[in-house]
């Protein structure tokens, strides 16, 4: 595909640009500024634009499905009809079948893969590791991007409470594995030993008499079922890391105009920056609109001088609301300096959540406007801005 | 509030992000030990890192037990026995509710998904663990979970679609899976209620002899409509949370500043303090701790 032309590509966060161009765009922010809707939307337009594309959302509240009109998307990928020249494809991320798929592809042969899939300590693992979640939507991304099916794969992240986990989980999941600890665990098994060393048997016993006995032996079964799949999982892991710092992936980061998502997409755009990725597009959410052109201060005086008449509350709901973008205007102002972009899509807060295309699409309008602007005469859904 | 009540408050939060501090005027994150953010009021961070070092400490485990512990051994064994990392942070709470480290300590829970696991931690680790320090500690956090004069879970949410019914779902599952009890739901971040929007801007002008800048009622028109629409939006959710979730309701108004200062907690305490005092039965006296539902 062609980029679009004869637009200012800078406008409305750069997004234009990435819908048309990259293969991949991963979108990550905190968690509540509507991160899953943005993805939707980036895949939709990218449908609109001809290309074929999917998103696949990692959100447990299934809040795409909802916005897709889809109740339960499976493990792939499924087709979502509409009037665009293009595919629109969304699956949902299923952790945990994700995570067997791996064990089964990596495993030795079939009764390698069954001891694994069975142990207690990979259920827990698969269900509640922290960061598997993140390692597993890496994980399909990598799958999708290797069928070669689709021009633009959409990821929709789980919100980042600790910055650095979408970005470090493939890594993070081998040093699990390849953890001191259970080396020291393995020692007498790779040795051949009958006998565990009494070092070893100190901790055991210890770990034992804090968390019960057989907690410890479902432990020790999976790192010895484990044992050689080490490298597979490495290699793998190498690859994924390639993968997200490739020219053709897009990181697009997802704010609210709030002080804490601002502090925590700021520190986000650090640790890309550091590890060598630059944010390619900045999406605000949630903004409040701005009535008038006048300084909530002095909004708030007239207030003041009116109180008591008919007038009075009118003022000081203009001033409420004049106040509020004020303090908005300055956290996006320092958030586009801390992410070092030019500028940023901005979308009104709408006065209903997003469920179906047709909210998706007014979305859209927002994202992918030549003139984005910060914010709509109203809030209402029935009457969209121009552009 | 349970500072101008004259009681003593801690306040715990778990997931090193709050806010918190900087609503009390502090630019610093809050950390490990307790600090003093207003009088009678005091807070703290409580990790499971944290919280097991101290355990490792005060009980003289080996230096290698210490070294692993660092070493990732946390990771582990917490995925051996899933829900151990919020036992570690429970089991602090409820040292500090045996030690009566305050009047009222407040937890400040994670949010929706992640607060049912975190409150369930206690029973899923008795039903698995049936040996050992961590199963003991675990039921001593369920008994604390589950005596209403201990503890009570105040569910917070604001009055919009998704944060309405996952505050819906998480009460439900609060009650019968952690059979905890529940305090009343806290909508927060409702629209003041000003009266006298629906004036036309220009006719009230003119009774009162004024004159309008050019476009400026409308401004005020559209400024006011949009609030209307938007506290009827509120209305319908709060009427929507009446229906599907039967506990009294606590309203708290949205803070235009964006960012909460020392005097927004103030006028959110007072709103609070209303808000109970409105309740239809006072809550049971002598209730010494509150966890806060999915927070937003």
């Amino acid at each position: 595909m062609t980029a679009v032309t004869g637009r200012d590509r800078r406008k409305g966060g750069g997004l234009t640009d990435l819908v048309s161009s990259r293969s991949v765009v991963v979108c990550c922010g905190p968690g509540g500024v509507g991160k899953t809707t943005v993805a939707g939307v980036v895949a939709l337009e990218a449908a609109r634009q001809g290309r074929r594309a999917v998103v696949l959302t990692v959100d447990p509240a299934k809040r795409l499905a909802d916005a897709l009109g889809l109740q339960h998307l499976p493990n792939w990928p499924h087709r979502v009809n509409g009037p665009w020249p293009g595919e629109l494809w969304a699956l949902m991320l299923d952790t945990r079948a994700t995570f067997d798929a791996i064990v089964t592809k990596y495993a030795r042969g079939q009764s390698q893969a069954e001891t694994i899939l069975a142990n207690r300590f990979y259920n827990n693992m698969a269900n509640g590791l922290s960061g598997i979640q993140e390692y597993m939507a890496i994980e399909k991304l990598f799958e999708l991007n290797d069928e070669n099916r689709f021009d633009l794969i959409v990821v929709d992240t789980p919100p980042t409470r600790n910055a650095l986990d979408f970005l470090e989980a493939p890594r993070r999941l081998t040093s699990f594995i390849d953890n001191r600890f259970y080396k020291f665990l393995m020692a007498p098994a790779r040795t051949g030993l009958k006998a565990v060393n009494i070092a070893t048997a100190i901790v055991l016993k210890t770990i034992s008499k804090v968390v019960g006995a057989e907690v410890v032996s479902d432990a020790v079964t999976f790192f010895q079922a484990f044992e050689g799949m080490e490298e597979g999982f490495r290699d793998r892991a190498h690859r994924m890391r390639s993968l997200l710092t490739d020219s053709g992936t897009a990181f697009v980061l997802v704010a609210s105009p709030r002080r804490d998502a601002v502090r925590e997409v700021g520190f986000f755009a650090d640790k890309l920056r550091q590890s060598g990725i630059q944010v390619k597009g900045l999406v605000v959410n949630r903004t409040h609109p701005r009535f008038g052109t006048g300084l909530a201060e002095a909004d708030r005086e007239r207030a003041r001088t009116l109180a008591g008449t008919p007038l009075g509350p009118l003022y000081e709901n203009l001033a409420d609301f004049s106040q509020m973008a004020e303090a908005e205007g300055d956290h996006i102002a320092s958030l586009m300096k801390k992410v070092g972009a030019q500028s940023a899509a901005m979308v009104p807060e709408l006065s209903s959540d997003v469920h179906d295309l047709d909210g998706m699409a007014q979305i859209a309008r927002y994202l992918f406007a030549p003139d984005a602007s910060p914010s709509a005469p109203d809030g209402s859904p029935s009457a969209p801005p121009a552009g | 509030m349970a500072a101008s009540a004259g009681i003593s408050a801690l306040v715990v939060e778990v997931e090193g992000k709050s806010g918190l501090a900087s609503a009390f005027g502090s630019h610093e994150m809050l950390g490990y030990g307790e600090r003093l953010l207003a009088p009678g009021i005091r807070a703290r961070s409580i990790t499971a890192d944290e919280a097991l070092m101290e355990y490792l400490d005060e009980h003289a485990l080996s230096k290698m037990s210490r070294k692993l512990a660092s070493g990732g051994l946390i990771d582990v064994v917490s995925t051996a026995a899933p829900g151990i990392k919020d036992i570690l942070i429970l089991g602090k709470v409820k040292q500090l509710e045996q030690a009566r480290a305050a009047d009222l300590i407040i937890l400040d829970a994670p949010a929706a998904g992640h607060a049912l696991s975190f409150l369930l931690s206690a029973q899923s680790l008795v039903d698995v663990v049936r040996s050992g320090v961590v199963r003991a500690q675990a039921e001593g956090v369920l008994d604390m979970l589950t005596s209403p004069h201990r503890c009570r879970v105040l569910l917070v949410t604001i009055p919009e679609e998704t944060p309405v019914n996952e505050v819906v779902e998480t009460a439900e599952a609060l009650r019968t899976k952690v059979k905890v009890a529940l305090g009343p739901v806290v909508v927060n971040g409702l629209y003041p209620v000003l009266e006298g929007l629906d004036n036309d801007p220009d006719k009230v002008a003119g009774r009162q002899g004024l004159t309008l800048f050019e476009g400026e009622a409308d401004v005020l028109r559209t400024a006011a409509t949009f609030r209307q629409r938007r506290q009827e939006l509120q209305q319908e959710q709060m009427t929507r949370l009446a229906e599907a979730l039967p506990l009294p309701q606590i309203a708290l108004p949205t803070i235009f500043a964006v960012d909460l200062g020392i005097g927004d907690i103030d006028t959110l305490a007072d709103a609070l303090t209303a808000g109970v005092a409105a309740l239809p039965a006072p809550p049971a006296p002598g209730a010494n701790r509150v966890v806060r539902g999915p927070g937003l």
